[in-house]
């Protein structure tokens, strides 16, 4: 696991991808692709298409034109349990936790498709019924501890603060083992202690377990120090993509995007 | 005795997700097993067992069906008397059609045609959701029970529509349905199936089934993305609680009434039994049995209460008083603890475990 984070080839390459909704044009012919172990950063406006394009990649929307081409697999249309079942896990700009059951529960359902238990050894709770139960508890406990969420096993999500909501939907995601893992604003409306947490957290996750992540993200600051790449998106197009570096120099970004703070630097340049 | 669990410290998973981890909730349970099966046929009048405990398991069962699918798994149904009525006749055509076959194997064979049945019925729940499943699972109840009604087939042509359990025993002389069967003998018979399908659907709820239910109950969009199929974890409720709903049906037929016709099951019935899971708290298994409890005891205590008070007040008005406290108990637990009965209980119990120093 220690090779994790050779950024390796293309794991997932998103063609030519049309998505509107009636007169909405949300993605309009995007192309780029998300490469084995790396972190991706997906910057753009309100409403430039951002969320609909993880949606698109979980096969929660379906666009209208190109295709995505996964593991070497262009795909048909799909469904979200399918993506799931191929090892892609996500988390939602608006918390989906499953508000009625507890911190442990909620993550254990993350590790329902590794459960193979039949339905009546369940109903009985016999030998490996039972056995299976354990070992997922030990797994979602490793999680438990690695999240430092030890606290709240027990205690209903809907009574958690939000910025441990986010992390509990982050250890939902990971109890699936997902090989790619789709974070929408991970960090949005957290203090800047629980935006460090969460900082460390991913790229612990990207490190120790090679996982691949995209990212949706509006903190700049956040998005430069901890992604390998980023693409940008304006209005259901793409500007730009590219190393940060790259990107933050790129003269489509600055104009659409970074336009304020470029004018700033360059006014505090100038005096 | 304090109710603790100060000092048990679980040292293993396997302790930490027994159904219960606290000592004296073991205990507690262990008595009340004892009580049941051993204490009350020997103490219990024949009044007692079959025109309170009998209805109240019969009841408690069918509870625990409907909690399967509205409280764990979220989908709302009024078919449950349906339902109820489909495994009333499943039992009555295989025990009088094939008489050989042991009663045992006959409830659990009317319950697995009932799930087959509800599965068909739930098949609209995968397009629509809340009030209009509802809508669409009330055309059940009245289909089937409009079925039972119309085809006399399913009575064996019996000219009032009624049919009577023909006497079946579990085994030897050991009884439980027809003239020779004791009210002791048929209680026990009723509370072992209740029992062990109580705890069947405990462990369904603690384990990936019931996780898949609640998941779909609470986001089902958010389930389907973790990998959870719409259809198989809605039909699979259908399935489980129609097979439990069935099951109570036949027991409901052959074991507390004996004989029985499809009025019985009406859509009065449905709602019952969904006051049972309101009151005794959805999504809770002991719920379903305090709900049953309550809603069984209610109108006895009622009709009683005047007495013991010296007073004199009609049966009407006694009746009407049932629908007023069920309605005001029905509106306060939705609106004040949607959780129920069993919630009450669950908070009483966490005072406890901190008495008598609340800090
Ligand atoms: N389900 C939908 N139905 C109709 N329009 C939609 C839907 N989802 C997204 N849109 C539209 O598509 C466009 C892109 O929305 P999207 O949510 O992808 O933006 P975003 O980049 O995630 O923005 P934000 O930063 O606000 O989250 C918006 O104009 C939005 O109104
Ligand atoms: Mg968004």
């Amino acid at each position: 696991m220690h090779a994790a984070r050779q950024i390796g080839g293309p794991l997932l390459q998103v063609e030519n991808i049309s998505l509107s909704f009636g007169g909405v044009r949300a993605l309009a012919n995007i192309s780029f692709e998300i490469r084995e172990h790396e972190v991706l950063a997906i910057i753009g406006p309100n409403g430039a298409g951002k969320s609909s394009m993880l949606n698109v990649i979980n096969g929660f929307y379906h666009p209208q034109e190109g295709r995505i081409t996964y593991k070497g697999k262009t795909r048909a249309r799909m469904r979200p349990h399918q993506a799931a079942a191929q090892g892609i896990a996500r988390t939602f700009q608006n918390i989906a936790l499953f508000k009625g059951m507890s911190t442990l529960d909620n993550i254990m359902t993350g590790r329902l498709l590794k459960m193979r238990q039949p339905f009546f050894m369940q109903a009985l709770y016999l030998g490996p019924a039972k056995r299976e139960e354990l070992e997922h508890r030990a797994f979602c406990e490793r999680i438990i501890d690695f999240l430092e969420i030890q606290a709240i096993r027990k205690t209903p999500v809907g009574r958690l603060p939000y910025g441990l909501q986010k992390r509990v939907e982050l250890a939902r995601a990971l109890a699936a083992e997902p090989e790619l893992l789709l974070l929408d604003e991970p960090m949005a409306g957290m203090n800047v202690e629980e935006k460090e947490d969460m900082c460390r957290f991913v790229l612990d996750v990207n490190e120790h377990f090679g996982t691949t992540i995209a990212l949706i993200e509006h903190d700049m600051g956040v998005v430069m120090d901890i992604s390998d790449r980023v693409v940008v998106l304006d209005y259901g197009r793409k500007l730009a993509d590219g190393t940060p570096d790259e990107v933050r120099a790129d003269q489509a970004v600055i104009d659409a995007y970074l336009g304020v703070s470029h004018e700033e630097t360059a006014s505090a340049a100038a005096e | 005795m304090f109710y603790r669990e100060a000092g048990q410290f679980k040292t293993s998973y396997a302790a930490d997700q027994a159904i219960f981890p606290i000592l004296q909730d073991r205990i507690f349970v262990a008595f009340l097993l004892l009580v049941a099966f051993v204490v009350v046929p020997v103490v219990a009048n024949e009044y007692w067992l079959s025109t309170i405990l009998l209805p109240f398991l019969v009841f408690s069962l069918a509870a625990v069906g409907l909690n399967l699918l509205t409280g764990y798994c979220g989908q709302l149904s009024l078919g449950t008397g349906g339902f109820m009525a489909c495994g009333a006749f499943a039992a009555y055509k295989l025990s009088t059609g094939f008489p050989e076959l042991n009663i045992v194997v006959v409830m659990l064979a009317s319950g697995v045609i009932t799930a087959l049945v509800g599965v068909l019925f739930g098949l609209p729940s995968l397009r629509i959701k809340g009030f209009y499943l509802a809508v669409a699972t009330l055309a059940a109840q009245f289909f089937l029970l409009w079925l039972f009604n119309k085809f006399a087939w399913f009575t064996n042509y019996s000219p009032s529509g009624v049919i009577s359990a023909p006497p079946r025993a579990v085994f030897g002389d050991f009884f439980v349905t027809g003239p020779q069967a004791t009210p002791a003998g048929k209680y026990l018979f009723a509370l072992t199936l209740v029992a062990l399908l109580a705890l069947a659907a405990k462990n369904m709820v603690r384990c990936r089934v019931g996780r898949s239910w609640m998941a779909i109950r609470d986001m089902d969009i958010a389930a389907e993305i973790i990998g959870i199929r719409p259809l198989t974890a809605k039909l699979s409720a259908f399935a489980v609680s129609s097979f439990y709903i069935g099951v109570a049906g036949a027991m409901w037929a052959f074991v507390y009434t004996g004989s029985v016709e499809a009025l019985a099951f009406q859509i009065d019935r449905s709602f019952q039994i969904l006051f049972m899971i309101i009151i005794g708290g959805l999504g809770s298994i002991l719920g379903s049995f305090l709900g049953a409890a309550f809603i069984t005891l209610l109108p006895i205590f009622l009709s009683n209460a005047p007495n013991i008070f010296g007073l004199s007040i009609s049966v009407d008005t006694v009746s009407h008083f049932e629908f007023m406290i069920f309605g005001a108990l029905i509106v306060f637990f939705l609106i004040v603890e949607p959780h129920g009965l069993a919630r009450l209980w669950q908070i009483a119990k966490e005072k406890l475990r901190l008495w008598p120093f609340p800090y």
